[in-house]
Protein backbone atom coordinates (compact mmCIF):
# COMPACT_ATOMS: atom_id res chain seq x y z
CA UNK A 1 0.00 0.00 0.00
CA UNK A 2 1.29 3.56 -0.71
CA UNK A 3 2.67 5.29 1.97
CA UNK A 4 0.69 8.70 2.75
CA UNK A 5 2.64 11.78 1.12
CA UNK A 6 3.63 12.87 4.61
CA UNK A 7 5.60 9.45 5.29
CA UNK A 8 7.37 9.41 2.45
CA UNK A 9 10.91 11.08 3.47
CA UNK A 10 10.16 14.25 0.57
CA UNK A 11 12.33 17.10 1.09
CA UNK A 12 9.16 19.39 0.20
CA UNK A 13 6.30 17.45 0.85
CA UNK A 14 4.31 20.51 0.89
CA UNK A 15 4.03 20.37 -3.33
CA UNK A 16 2.01 17.34 -3.46
CA UNK A 17 -1.70 16.70 -2.25
CA UNK A 18 -3.74 13.45 -2.25
CA UNK A 19 -6.93 13.05 -3.62
CA UNK A 20 -8.67 13.12 -0.78
CA UNK A 21 -6.94 16.76 0.61
CA UNK A 22 -8.29 17.89 -2.95
CA UNK A 23 -12.07 16.53 -2.61
CA UNK A 24 -11.62 18.43 0.75
CA UNK A 25 -11.06 21.87 -0.92
CA UNK A 26 -13.28 21.39 -3.71
CA UNK A 27 -15.34 24.67 -2.82
CA UNK A 28 -12.45 26.25 -1.16
CA UNK A 29 -11.81 29.91 -3.14
CA UNK A 30 -8.27 30.09 -1.96
CA UNK A 31 -7.18 27.13 -4.49
CA UNK A 32 -7.66 26.63 -8.19
CA UNK A 33 -7.58 22.96 -9.46
CA UNK A 34 -6.49 22.92 -13.03
CA UNK A 35 -6.02 19.73 -15.41
CA UNK A 36 -3.20 19.90 -18.51
CA UNK A 37 -3.40 16.36 -20.43
CA UNK A 38 -1.90 14.92 -23.69
CA UNK A 39 -5.06 13.92 -24.93
CA UNK A 40 -7.20 17.04 -25.87
CA UNK A 41 -10.91 15.12 -25.27
CA UNK A 42 -10.30 14.34 -21.88
CA UNK A 43 -10.96 17.35 -19.96
CA UNK A 44 -13.75 18.03 -21.83
CA UNK A 45 -15.21 14.42 -21.24
CA UNK A 46 -15.42 15.37 -17.24
CA UNK A 47 -13.02 16.75 -14.84
CA UNK A 48 -12.97 17.45 -11.34
CA UNK A 49 -15.97 19.32 -10.21
CA UNK A 50 -14.44 23.54 -10.40
CA UNK A 51 -11.40 22.13 -12.42
CA UNK A 52 -9.92 24.37 -15.25
CA UNK A 53 -8.21 23.43 -18.18
CA UNK A 54 -4.51 24.62 -19.41
CA UNK A 55 -3.87 23.77 -22.45
CA UNK A 56 -0.20 22.57 -22.93
CA UNK A 57 -0.28 23.94 -26.21
CA UNK A 58 -2.77 26.86 -26.20
CA UNK A 59 -1.90 28.00 -23.08
CA UNK A 60 1.07 27.57 -22.23
CA UNK A 61 3.54 27.77 -25.34
CA UNK A 62 4.11 31.02 -27.95
CA UNK A 63 1.80 30.41 -30.70
CA UNK A 64 4.99 31.77 -33.12
CA UNK A 65 8.26 31.58 -31.95
CA UNK A 66 9.14 28.25 -30.23
CA UNK A 67 9.17 29.38 -26.63
CA UNK A 68 6.54 29.45 -23.43
CA UNK A 69 4.66 32.37 -22.84
CA UNK A 70 5.52 35.56 -22.35
CA UNK A 71 4.44 37.53 -19.21
CA UNK A 72 1.31 39.53 -20.97
CA UNK A 73 -0.41 36.09 -21.57
CA UNK A 74 0.39 34.37 -18.28
CA UNK A 75 -1.26 37.39 -16.64
CA UNK A 76 -4.31 36.51 -19.26
CA UNK A 77 -4.23 32.90 -18.27
CA UNK A 78 -4.33 33.30 -14.70
CA UNK A 79 -6.63 35.88 -14.85
CA UNK A 80 -9.41 33.61 -17.06
CA UNK A 81 -8.86 31.29 -14.17
CA UNK A 82 -9.28 33.60 -11.70
CA UNK A 83 -6.16 33.01 -10.11
CA UNK A 84 -4.52 35.78 -7.63
CA UNK A 85 -0.60 35.40 -6.96
CA UNK A 86 -1.86 34.05 -3.51
CA UNK A 87 -3.86 31.56 -5.37
CA UNK A 88 -2.64 27.86 -4.34
CA UNK A 89 -2.87 26.41 -7.91
CA UNK A 90 -3.16 22.42 -8.03
CA UNK A 91 -2.65 20.77 -11.17
CA UNK A 92 -3.80 17.22 -12.52
CA UNK A 93 -3.71 15.13 -15.37
CA UNK A 94 -3.05 12.24 -17.40
CA UNK A 95 0.01 10.46 -18.05
CA UNK A 96 1.08 10.54 -14.56
CA UNK A 97 1.12 14.19 -14.26
CA UNK A 98 3.49 14.69 -17.15
CA UNK A 99 1.78 17.53 -18.42
CA UNK A 100 0.76 18.67 -14.35
CA UNK A 101 4.58 18.96 -13.94
CA UNK A 102 5.23 20.55 -17.07
CA UNK A 103 2.27 23.34 -16.38
CA UNK A 104 4.03 23.52 -12.76
CA UNK A 105 7.37 24.49 -14.28
CA UNK A 106 6.12 27.27 -16.56
CA UNK A 107 4.40 28.50 -13.20
CA UNK A 108 7.60 28.57 -11.46
CA UNK A 109 9.19 30.30 -14.84
CA UNK A 110 6.78 33.32 -13.53
CA UNK A 111 7.23 32.43 -9.64
CA UNK A 112 4.17 31.28 -8.83
CA UNK A 113 5.04 29.02 -5.93
CA UNK A 114 1.11 28.56 -4.52
CA UNK A 115 1.51 25.63 -6.76
CA UNK A 116 0.73 21.76 -6.51
CA UNK A 117 0.47 18.17 -8.26
CA UNK A 118 -2.21 16.23 -6.81
CA UNK A 119 -0.59 12.90 -6.59
CA UNK A 120 -1.41 10.03 -9.19
CA UNK A 121 -3.23 12.58 -11.51
CA UNK A 122 -6.80 11.76 -13.22
CA UNK A 123 -6.58 8.30 -13.30
CA UNK A 124 -6.32 7.86 -9.48
CA UNK A 125 -9.00 9.99 -9.06
CA UNK A 126 -11.06 8.30 -11.84
CA UNK A 127 -10.53 4.98 -10.18
CA UNK A 128 -11.66 6.19 -7.02
CA UNK A 129 -14.82 6.96 -8.71
CA UNK A 130 -14.74 10.86 -7.18
CA UNK A 131 -16.85 13.14 -8.47
CA UNK A 132 -16.48 14.29 -11.82
CA UNK A 133 -18.49 16.99 -14.18
CA UNK A 134 -18.49 18.21 -17.52
CA UNK A 135 -19.33 21.47 -16.57
CA UNK A 136 -16.84 24.36 -17.12
CA UNK A 137 -16.30 26.88 -14.24
CA UNK A 138 -16.20 30.33 -14.75
CA UNK A 139 -14.55 32.06 -12.28
CA UNK A 140 -14.82 35.71 -11.81
CA UNK A 141 -11.78 37.79 -14.09
CA UNK A 142 -8.64 38.41 -11.63
CA UNK A 143 -5.98 40.99 -11.77
CA UNK A 144 -3.08 38.62 -11.99
CA UNK A 145 0.17 40.63 -12.14
CA UNK A 146 3.14 38.28 -12.81
CA UNK A 147 6.73 39.43 -12.59
CA UNK A 148 8.78 38.49 -15.90
CA UNK A 149 9.42 35.44 -17.05
CA UNK A 150 12.99 34.25 -14.76
CA UNK A 151 14.63 31.70 -17.28
CA UNK A 152 18.25 31.57 -15.14
CA UNK A 153 16.83 29.09 -12.50
CA UNK A 154 15.34 26.08 -14.05
CA UNK A 155 15.64 26.45 -18.06
CA UNK A 156 18.80 25.53 -19.78
CA UNK A 157 19.21 26.92 -23.49
CA UNK A 158 21.49 25.16 -26.18
CA UNK A 159 24.51 26.94 -25.28
CA UNK A 160 24.48 26.09 -21.33
CA UNK A 161 23.68 22.98 -22.34
CA UNK A 162 26.61 22.95 -24.45
CA UNK A 163 28.95 24.40 -21.97
CA UNK A 164 27.54 21.96 -19.05
CA UNK A 165 28.82 18.70 -21.59
CA UNK A 166 32.14 20.47 -22.08
CA UNK A 167 32.69 21.07 -18.26
CA UNK A 168 31.24 16.73 -17.67
CA UNK A 169 28.40 18.19 -15.60
CA UNK A 170 25.21 15.73 -14.62
CA UNK A 171 22.80 15.23 -17.01
CA UNK A 172 19.90 12.98 -17.58
CA UNK A 173 17.78 11.94 -20.50
CA UNK A 174 14.92 10.94 -19.73
CA UNK A 175 13.52 9.51 -22.47
CA UNK A 176 12.95 5.65 -23.45
CA UNK A 177 15.87 3.31 -23.59
CA UNK A 178 15.22 3.20 -27.64
CA UNK A 179 15.62 6.87 -28.25
CA UNK A 180 18.60 7.37 -25.55
CA UNK A 181 20.08 4.24 -27.36
CA UNK A 182 19.08 5.85 -30.72
CA UNK A 183 16.90 2.91 -32.10
CA UNK A 184 14.18 5.14 -32.30
CA UNK A 185 14.38 8.61 -33.63
CA UNK A 186 10.73 9.93 -34.45
CA UNK A 187 7.38 8.50 -35.82
CA UNK A 188 7.84 8.52 -39.85
CA UNK A 189 5.66 11.48 -41.23
CA UNK A 190 5.30 13.09 -37.34
CA UNK A 191 6.34 16.90 -38.65
CA UNK A 192 6.77 18.60 -35.30
CA UNK A 193 9.07 16.65 -32.60
CA UNK A 194 11.47 15.37 -35.53
CA UNK A 195 14.95 15.30 -35.06
CA UNK A 196 17.52 14.21 -37.62
CA UNK A 197 20.22 12.42 -35.95
CA UNK A 198 19.48 9.73 -33.21
CA UNK A 199 21.12 8.66 -29.41
CA UNK A 200 21.57 11.28 -26.68
CA UNK A 201 24.17 14.16 -25.47
CA UNK A 202 27.67 12.54 -24.90
CA UNK A 203 27.79 11.90 -20.65
CA UNK A 204 23.71 11.90 -19.95
CA UNK A 205 22.85 8.85 -18.19
CA UNK A 206 19.59 7.00 -19.02
CA UNK A 207 17.04 7.27 -16.62
CA UNK A 208 12.99 7.31 -17.89
CA UNK A 209 11.04 9.79 -16.35
CA UNK A 210 7.99 7.02 -15.42
CA UNK A 211 10.89 5.57 -12.84
CA UNK A 212 9.88 8.09 -10.12
CA UNK A 213 6.21 6.92 -10.21
CA UNK A 214 4.18 3.61 -9.07
CA UNK A 215 2.90 2.01 -11.97
CA UNK A 216 0.26 0.78 -9.83
CA UNK A 217 -2.20 4.01 -9.08
CA UNK A 218 0.14 6.63 -10.54
CA UNK A 219 1.82 8.01 -7.26
CA UNK A 220 5.26 9.37 -7.00
CA UNK A 221 7.83 6.52 -5.50
CA UNK A 222 8.70 7.25 -1.98
CA UNK A 223 12.01 9.22 -1.12
CA UNK A 224 13.99 6.03 -0.27
CA UNK A 225 13.39 4.27 -3.58
CA UNK A 226 13.97 7.60 -5.99
CA UNK A 227 17.51 7.95 -3.89
CA UNK A 228 18.02 4.70 -5.04
CA UNK A 229 17.23 5.39 -8.64
CA UNK A 230 18.74 8.70 -9.18
CA UNK A 231 21.51 8.87 -6.52
CA UNK A 232 22.29 5.43 -5.94
CA UNK A 233 22.31 3.41 -9.67
CA UNK A 234 23.31 6.54 -11.29
CA UNK A 235 25.69 8.58 -8.49
CA UNK A 236 23.40 11.94 -8.78
CA UNK A 237 24.11 14.07 -5.33
CA UNK A 238 21.41 16.57 -3.99
CA UNK A 239 24.40 19.44 -4.51
CA UNK A 240 25.36 18.90 -8.34
CA UNK A 241 23.93 21.33 -10.67
CA UNK A 242 21.70 19.00 -12.74
CA UNK A 243 20.57 19.36 -16.63
CA UNK A 244 17.46 17.27 -17.54
CA UNK A 245 16.07 17.18 -20.83
CA UNK A 246 13.84 14.72 -22.93
CA UNK A 247 12.24 15.44 -26.96
CA UNK A 248 10.40 18.80 -26.10
CA UNK A 249 10.93 18.88 -22.44
CA UNK A 250 7.39 18.18 -21.12
CA UNK A 251 8.92 14.60 -20.04
CA UNK A 252 12.16 16.24 -18.34
CA UNK A 253 9.56 18.67 -16.47
CA UNK A 254 8.34 15.79 -14.51
CA UNK A 255 12.16 14.69 -13.61
CA UNK A 256 12.62 18.12 -12.81
CA UNK A 257 10.09 18.24 -10.63
CA UNK A 258 11.21 15.19 -8.81
CA UNK A 259 14.71 15.95 -7.97
CA UNK A 260 13.90 19.52 -6.76
CA UNK A 261 10.82 18.87 -4.79
CA UNK A 262 10.63 15.28 -3.70
CA UNK A 263 14.53 14.77 -3.51
CA UNK A 264 15.51 18.39 -2.79
CA UNK A 265 18.44 18.90 -5.52
CA UNK A 266 19.83 22.08 -5.36
CA UNK A 267 20.23 23.20 -8.67
CA UNK A 268 17.72 21.55 -11.45
CA UNK A 269 17.62 22.67 -14.49
CA UNK A 270 15.16 21.73 -17.82
CA UNK A 271 16.67 21.97 -21.15
CA UNK A 272 13.36 22.65 -23.07
CA UNK A 273 14.83 22.84 -26.44
CA UNK A 274 15.57 18.96 -25.80
CA UNK A 275 16.49 16.29 -28.43
CA UNK A 276 14.32 18.25 -31.09
CA UNK A 277 16.57 20.60 -31.01
CA UNK A 278 20.09 18.82 -29.62
CA UNK A 279 19.47 16.22 -32.52
CA UNK A 280 19.01 19.00 -35.39
CA UNK A 281 22.03 21.06 -34.40
CA UNK A 282 25.03 21.43 -36.46
CA UNK A 283 28.24 20.29 -35.40
CA UNK A 284 27.48 19.25 -31.88
CA UNK A 285 28.46 16.46 -30.14
CA UNK A 286 26.25 13.26 -30.30
CA UNK A 287 26.67 9.60 -29.11
CA UNK A 288 24.96 7.16 -31.01
CA UNK A 289 25.53 3.70 -29.49
CA UNK A 290 22.94 2.03 -32.72
CA UNK A 291 25.24 3.88 -35.11
CA UNK A 292 28.14 3.24 -34.13
CA UNK A 293 27.67 -0.24 -33.54
CA UNK A 294 26.08 -0.52 -36.82
CA UNK A 295 29.85 1.70 -38.54
CA UNK A 296 31.47 -1.46 -36.18
CA UNK A 297 29.68 -3.60 -37.52
CA UNK A 298 29.86 -2.67 -41.29
CA UNK A 299 33.86 -1.81 -41.04
CA UNK B 1 -4.10 9.61 -54.89
CA UNK B 2 -7.26 7.74 -54.08
CA UNK B 3 -9.92 9.44 -52.54
CA UNK B 4 -11.37 9.14 -49.35
CA UNK B 5 -14.36 6.66 -48.19
CA UNK B 6 -16.76 9.14 -48.73
CA UNK B 7 -18.38 8.57 -45.22
CA UNK B 8 -15.10 9.41 -43.27
CA UNK B 9 -14.72 12.42 -46.20
CA UNK B 10 -18.53 13.65 -45.14
CA UNK B 11 -17.65 13.42 -41.47
CA UNK B 12 -14.55 15.70 -42.02
CA UNK B 13 -16.51 17.96 -44.24
CA UNK B 14 -18.66 18.20 -40.89
CA UNK B 15 -15.78 18.56 -38.64
CA UNK B 16 -13.96 20.87 -40.03
CA UNK B 17 -16.99 23.60 -39.81
CA UNK B 18 -16.53 23.61 -36.59
CA UNK B 19 -14.80 25.55 -34.10
CA UNK B 20 -12.75 23.61 -31.77
CA UNK B 21 -15.20 23.23 -28.82
CA UNK B 22 -17.92 22.34 -30.80
CA UNK B 23 -15.21 19.52 -32.67
CA UNK B 24 -14.10 18.15 -29.24
CA UNK B 25 -18.09 18.25 -28.18
CA UNK B 26 -18.56 15.92 -31.11
CA UNK B 27 -15.76 13.91 -31.08
CA UNK B 28 -16.59 13.29 -27.56
CA UNK B 29 -20.32 12.17 -28.61
CA UNK B 30 -18.84 9.93 -31.03
CA UNK B 31 -16.40 8.14 -28.65
CA UNK B 32 -19.61 7.77 -26.17
CA UNK B 33 -20.73 5.67 -28.99
CA UNK B 34 -17.89 3.52 -29.16
CA UNK B 35 -18.73 -0.06 -28.11
CA UNK B 36 -15.76 -2.67 -28.02
CA UNK B 37 -15.47 -5.90 -30.51
CA UNK B 38 -18.37 -8.24 -29.68
CA UNK B 39 -17.63 -11.57 -27.96
CA UNK B 40 -18.23 -13.67 -30.95
CA UNK B 41 -14.79 -11.95 -32.83
CA UNK B 42 -13.10 -11.63 -29.52
CA UNK B 43 -12.39 -12.17 -26.34
CA UNK B 44 -9.93 -11.09 -23.29
CA UNK B 45 -6.87 -11.98 -23.27
CA UNK B 46 -6.85 -10.05 -27.00
CA UNK B 47 -4.45 -11.67 -29.03
CA UNK B 48 -1.42 -9.58 -29.65
CA UNK B 49 -1.39 -9.53 -33.08
CA UNK B 50 -4.31 -7.54 -32.93
CA UNK B 51 -2.66 -4.81 -30.69
CA UNK B 52 -1.77 -1.64 -32.58
CA UNK B 53 1.76 -0.18 -31.78
CA UNK B 54 2.74 2.58 -29.79
CA UNK B 55 -0.72 2.60 -28.36
CA UNK B 56 -0.69 3.78 -24.76
CA UNK B 57 -4.60 3.50 -24.91
CA UNK B 58 -3.73 -0.29 -25.67
CA UNK B 59 -6.16 -0.24 -28.80
CA UNK B 60 -6.28 -3.78 -30.85
CA UNK B 61 -7.98 -3.74 -34.29
CA UNK B 62 -9.95 -7.05 -35.90
CA UNK B 63 -11.57 -7.08 -39.50
CA UNK B 64 -14.58 -9.20 -40.63
CA UNK B 65 -15.87 -10.45 -44.18
CA UNK B 66 -18.69 -8.60 -44.26
CA UNK B 67 -20.22 -9.66 -47.88
CA UNK B 68 -18.04 -9.37 -51.35
CA UNK B 69 -14.80 -8.12 -50.84
CA UNK B 70 -15.89 -5.96 -48.22
CA UNK B 71 -14.25 -5.85 -44.34
CA UNK B 72 -15.99 -4.75 -41.15
CA UNK B 73 -13.82 -3.44 -38.70
CA UNK B 74 -13.94 -3.51 -34.61
CA UNK B 75 -12.31 -1.96 -31.76
CA UNK B 76 -11.07 -2.60 -28.43
CA UNK B 77 -9.47 0.29 -26.55
CA UNK B 78 -8.75 -1.38 -23.15
CA UNK B 79 -7.25 2.38 -21.18
CA UNK B 80 -10.50 3.90 -19.78
CA UNK B 81 -9.22 7.29 -20.17
CA UNK B 82 -8.47 6.56 -23.65
CA UNK B 83 -11.26 9.17 -24.91
CA UNK B 84 -9.40 9.82 -28.02
CA UNK B 85 -8.50 6.48 -29.26
CA UNK B 86 -12.04 5.56 -28.60
CA UNK B 87 -13.34 8.51 -30.44
CA UNK B 88 -11.23 7.44 -33.48
CA UNK B 89 -12.08 3.79 -33.31
CA UNK B 90 -15.54 4.94 -33.42
CA UNK B 91 -15.22 7.39 -37.02
CA UNK B 92 -13.15 4.32 -38.21
CA UNK B 93 -15.84 1.59 -37.67
CA UNK B 94 -18.82 3.66 -39.03
CA UNK B 95 -17.12 5.40 -41.81
CA UNK B 96 -14.70 2.61 -43.18
CA UNK B 97 -16.82 -0.60 -42.51
CA UNK B 98 -18.01 -2.03 -46.18
CA UNK B 99 -16.27 0.81 -48.14
CA UNK B 100 -14.28 0.41 -51.87
CA UNK B 101 -10.76 -1.65 -49.72
CA UNK B 102 -8.86 0.38 -52.13
CA UNK B 103 -9.91 3.40 -50.57
CA UNK B 104 -9.20 2.02 -47.21
CA UNK B 105 -6.06 1.26 -47.59
CA UNK B 106 -5.12 4.22 -48.78
CA UNK B 107 -6.51 6.34 -46.38
CA UNK B 108 -3.44 8.35 -45.27
CA UNK B 109 -2.61 8.16 -41.43
CA UNK B 110 -2.12 11.44 -40.81
CA UNK B 111 -5.94 11.92 -41.38
CA UNK B 112 -5.89 12.05 -37.66
CA UNK B 113 -4.63 15.58 -37.60
CA UNK B 114 -8.25 16.53 -39.40
CA UNK B 115 -9.83 14.94 -36.84
CA UNK B 116 -8.08 16.46 -33.88
CA UNK B 117 -6.39 19.24 -35.35
CA UNK B 118 -2.53 19.81 -35.50
CA UNK B 119 -1.46 20.38 -31.56
CA UNK B 120 -1.92 16.44 -31.10
CA UNK B 121 1.58 15.33 -29.14
CA UNK B 122 4.09 13.02 -30.95
CA UNK B 123 2.79 10.09 -28.52
CA UNK B 124 -1.23 10.55 -29.03
CA UNK B 125 -0.01 10.73 -32.84
CA UNK B 126 1.89 7.94 -32.89
CA UNK B 127 -0.92 5.85 -31.05
CA UNK B 128 -3.81 7.55 -33.24
CA UNK B 129 -1.97 7.16 -36.52
CA UNK B 130 -1.02 3.46 -35.46
CA UNK B 131 -4.76 2.42 -35.74
CA UNK B 132 -5.68 4.31 -38.78
CA UNK B 133 -2.22 1.48 -40.63
CA UNK B 134 -3.36 -1.10 -38.88
CA UNK B 135 -6.88 -0.55 -40.43
CA UNK B 136 -4.85 -0.05 -43.73
CA UNK B 137 -2.53 -2.93 -43.36
CA UNK B 138 -6.04 -4.87 -42.72
CA UNK B 139 -7.44 -3.59 -46.06
CA UNK B 140 -4.25 -4.34 -48.16
CA UNK B 141 -3.98 -7.93 -46.88
CA UNK B 142 -7.12 -8.61 -47.86
CA UNK B 143 -7.18 -7.22 -50.79
CA UNK B 144 -3.90 -9.07 -51.70
CA UNK B 145 -5.69 -12.37 -50.48
CA UNK B 146 -8.26 -11.79 -52.95
CA UNK B 147 -5.35 -10.93 -55.58
CA UNK B 148 -5.79 -7.37 -56.63
CA UNK B 149 -2.91 -5.03 -55.59
CA UNK B 150 -4.12 -2.02 -53.24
Amino acid sequence: MTKSISERGYTRADVLVSTDWVEEHLKDPKIRIAESNEDPLLYSSNHIPGAVEIDWTRDLNDPVRRDYLGRSAFDKLMRRMGATRETTIVLYGDKNNWWATYAFWVLQLFGHTNAKIMDGGRLKWIKENRPVSREVPKYQASNYQAPERDDIRFRAFRDQTLKHLEQKLPMIDVRSPEEYRGERLHMPDYPNEGALRGGHIPGAVSIPWGRAVNQEDGTFKDAAELRKIYMEENKLRPEDDVIAYCRIGERSSHTWFVLRYLLGFHKVRNYDGSWTEWGNLVNVPVENPSAEARDEAAA
Amino acid sequence: MKPLPKRLEDFLSTLENLDRSERIEMLIEVADQFRPVPSRIAQRPYAAEHRVPGCESEAYVWSEASGEGALTFHFAVENPQGISAMALAEILRQSLSNAPLEEVAAVPADVVYRIFGNELSMGKSLGLMGMVNMIRSEARQHLQAAGSTP
